[in-house]
């Protein structure tokens, strides 16, 4: 380009840069960004630390192999139950009936299979099957009549529970006729040795499963369209994602996932009560969902912060028992961890404010 | 227990309010209910609370039945001590007021009360354990899955009587866990469940593996306590004892996964009140406690396949006979 001008020549020398913003790289603000691009990092750390703590509080005892895995023994239900909330909370919803679908569908495998004497596989099936019909039930009403997820389920959850019990009479199908007429429904009960470590199958199968789930929601097309639902579902929407079948999908996985949760508890407990429909295996979920840094408002947090969430209630509850404390400390202890868990996603969430 | 019950009952109304109706062992005391309220001619109405601790669908109940002009009210109730109140209101409408299994605290809150002697069940129970290890009794090692962190009656008595017929000093009967008897490994609560009975029982095997006897405060909680033990390959070292005598348990006694259990007959409550009830509004009779108790004792017998020296029990056969649920 030829000179037009001579004054035109200083330009060469003055400064090319475009306008910037000034970076302040507080320690602070640099954990913060940390811990804002990897949300697992937080429910990860609190674990390692309660782990820590207890084990120099009772000893080897506690920090043994064998009482570590009996630990994730005592949490795979909630850790898969955990998994399905997870999807739910993902997308800026709630699932209350979750727990409840688990105990149906449990009761419906087993119905199927000792009462009605089918073939175990089908048995399975037709459990899995009734999991995910509730869960789309969810779906329909939250995606296609917009009702709000906290309502549709709050109602569903009272359905769920009270036809679990008018189906069931509330009649216990036993261990022993289980391990008769369908062992296979016992299949997640087995379990491996390796040294002093204990793994049962139901263990291996809360991980794989949440593995699956973090692949799929980190690297597919289907799992970014959750988060984006989770995070504005106008913006999602408008982006040309659509919105009511990934709802519906999420719900029904959920179900789904629910159900796969019976057939593990199955194993775990051998007989099938249709009593632990009372049981608040929902708010359990929850809880191992949100100290897991998963956030309400949808959009934000890693699936695996719930394995971690709900390893952190089982070693929480696991060292104070081995302590010999009040069984009430370990309900309070829950209620600090929930709070200051939401306490930190807000602090973290700052750093993007 | 023989009370004037005749055909003349027709046209008294009865209300029987149970903790839910799901439980079978309250569906079972519907049904003895029932049937004797058709025998008698007694309008009987049901009511329960929707889980158990629902206290207030028992107020709301109690509060019906007093509207509606029962004679007599049959209660098992969730809160023992919060229902005194509303059951006091009844009282004084006129009404009789029986505690069915449960007891009201204070136990004369109600004109009577129609239970298992759970003080005796828990007696037969460790007396039979004690029996069965014989020699091996002094030196072994007991745990104990119980019921609620907040001790009810029914769980202190059964755990209490059940160190009182093994042979273990209770200090303070009215307390669960101030023993020092070094037998003794731990306590932990179950909910009354198989999830929670399996849970106490890694729990305690954490203490101590040694473990050689178990008192489970009913028998899904032993069951689960039973799957803890199959997991780590224990069984067979453990001696499990429980309290109910509900089929599906009478039926782990069988197997052998229960080794003993003392059964009770909500059925036979629920009819002995619905008579009681009868009889009040016939003549205004009320029902008399048994001899040297504080309420009337509806039954309990030891069901085992392996009777011990000394222990009276009746074998699976007559506890699957007799069984509820």
């Amino acid at each position: 380009m030829a000179q037009a001008q001579e004054f035109e020549k200083v330009l060469s020398s003055s400064d090319t840069s475009v306008a910037a913003f000034d970076e302040h790289k507080s320690a602070v603000k640099r954990i913060q960004h940390f811990l804002h691009s990897t949300p697992a990092a937080v429910p990860l750390i609190v674990l390692v630390l309660s782990i820590v703590i207890f084990g120099i509080a009772i000893g080897g005892r506690f920090f043994s192999s064998y009482t570590l895995t009996l630990i994730l023994q005592q949490i795979a239900i909630i850790g898969i139950l955990g998994a399905a909330q997870t999807l739910v909370i993902l997308t800026a919803g709630i699932d209350l009936s979750i727990g409840v679908i688990m105990v149906i569908s449990a009761v419906i495998m087993g119905n199927c299979a000792v009462s009605y004497g089918m073939p175990a596989i089908l048995a399975v099936t037709i459990g899995l099957a009734a999991g995910a019909a509730c869960g789309l039930l969810n779906g329909l009403l939250v995606a296609y009549m917009k009702l709000p997820p906290f309502i549709v389920t709050l109602g569903t959850w009272n359905i769920v529970m009270a036809t679990n019990f008018i189906y069931s009479a509330n009649e216990t199908i036993r261990d022993t006729d289980v391990d008769a007429q369908a062992p296979l429904l016992h299949l997640f009960a087995l379990s491996f040795k390796i040294g002093t470590a204990v793994l049962t199958l139901g263990v291996i199968a809360t991980v794989v499963l949440v593995l699956i789930l973090w692949y799929v929601l980190n690297h597919t097309a289907w799992g970014r369209h959750v988060y984006a639902v989770g995070d504005d579902q106008e913006a999602a929407k408008l982006s040309g994602i659509q919105t009511k079948k990934v709802l519906m999908t999420v719900y029904t996985l959920a179900g789904l996932i629910a159900a796969f949760a019976a057939w593990v508890s199955i194993g775990r407990n051998g007989s099938i009560s249709p009593s632990a429909a009372v049981t608040d295996y929902n708010l359990q979920a929850i809880t191992a969902t949100v100290i897991g840094g998963i956030s309400l408002f949808g959009g934000r947090g890693s699936i695996l912060g719930t394995l971690f969430g709900a390893m952190i209630v089982g070693v929480v509850s696991m060292g104070l028992n081995m302590l010999g404390a009040d069984p009430q400390w370990k309900v309070l202890l829950t209620g600090v961890l929930i709070i200051g868990a939401v306490a930190i996603d807000q602090w973290i969430r700052k750093v993007s404010a | 227990m023989a009370f004037a019950s005749s055909a003349s009952a027709a046209g008294v109304g009865a209300c029987l309010i149970t903790k839910t109706d799901t439980n079978p062992f309250f569906v079972k005391m519907k049904e003895g209910a029932t049937a004797k309220a058709k025998e008698l001619g007694v309008d009987l109405k049901t009511y329960a609370g929707k889980i158990d601790g629902d206290s207030e669908s028992q107020v709301a109940a109690i509060e019906s039945c007093i509207a509606d002009g029962a004679k007599g009210i049959l209660i098992t109730a969730s809160d023992t001590k919060g229902i005194v109140p509303t059951v006091k209101k009844a009282r004084d409408a006129g009404l009789l007021v029986i505690a069915l299994d449960t007891p009201l605290d204070p136990i004369d809150a109600a004109d009577a009360t129609f239970a298992t002697d759970n003080l005796e069940a828990g007696k037969l129970i460790g007396a039979w354990a004690a029996a069965t290890l014989g020699d091996k009794a002094k030196d072994a090692k007991i745990g104990f899955l119980d019921l609620t962190p907040s001790q009810p009656t029914v769980d202190v008595l059964r755990d209490q009587g059940f160190m009182m017929g093994y042979g273990i000093d209770v200090k303070d009967p009215n307390k669960i866990g101030d023993e020092t008897d070094p037998r003794i490994v731990g306590h932990d609560v179950t909910n009354g469940n198989e999830e929670g009975g399996r849970k106490a029982m890694e729990n305690l095997l954490q203490k101590d593996s040694g473990i050689t006897v178990i008192h489970t405060i009913n028998e899904p909680a032993a069951v689960g306590a039973y799957q803890a033990l199959k997991a780590v390959g224990l069984e067979k070292q453990v001696l499990i004892v429980s309290v109910d005598g509900g089929c599906p348990g009478v039926k782990s006694v069988t197997e052998g996964v229960i080794g003993a259990t003392s059964q009770q007959y909500p059925l036979q409550m629920a009819a002995l009140g619905i008579e009681a009830i009868a009889a009040f509004a016939k003549d205004g009779t009320k029902p008399k406690p048994t001899e040297g108790k504080n309420f009337f004792d509806t039954g309990v017998n030891l069901v085992t396949d392996k009777p011990a020296t000394g222990v009276k029990s009746i074998d699976t056969k007559e506890g699957l006979a007799k069984c509820w649920g």
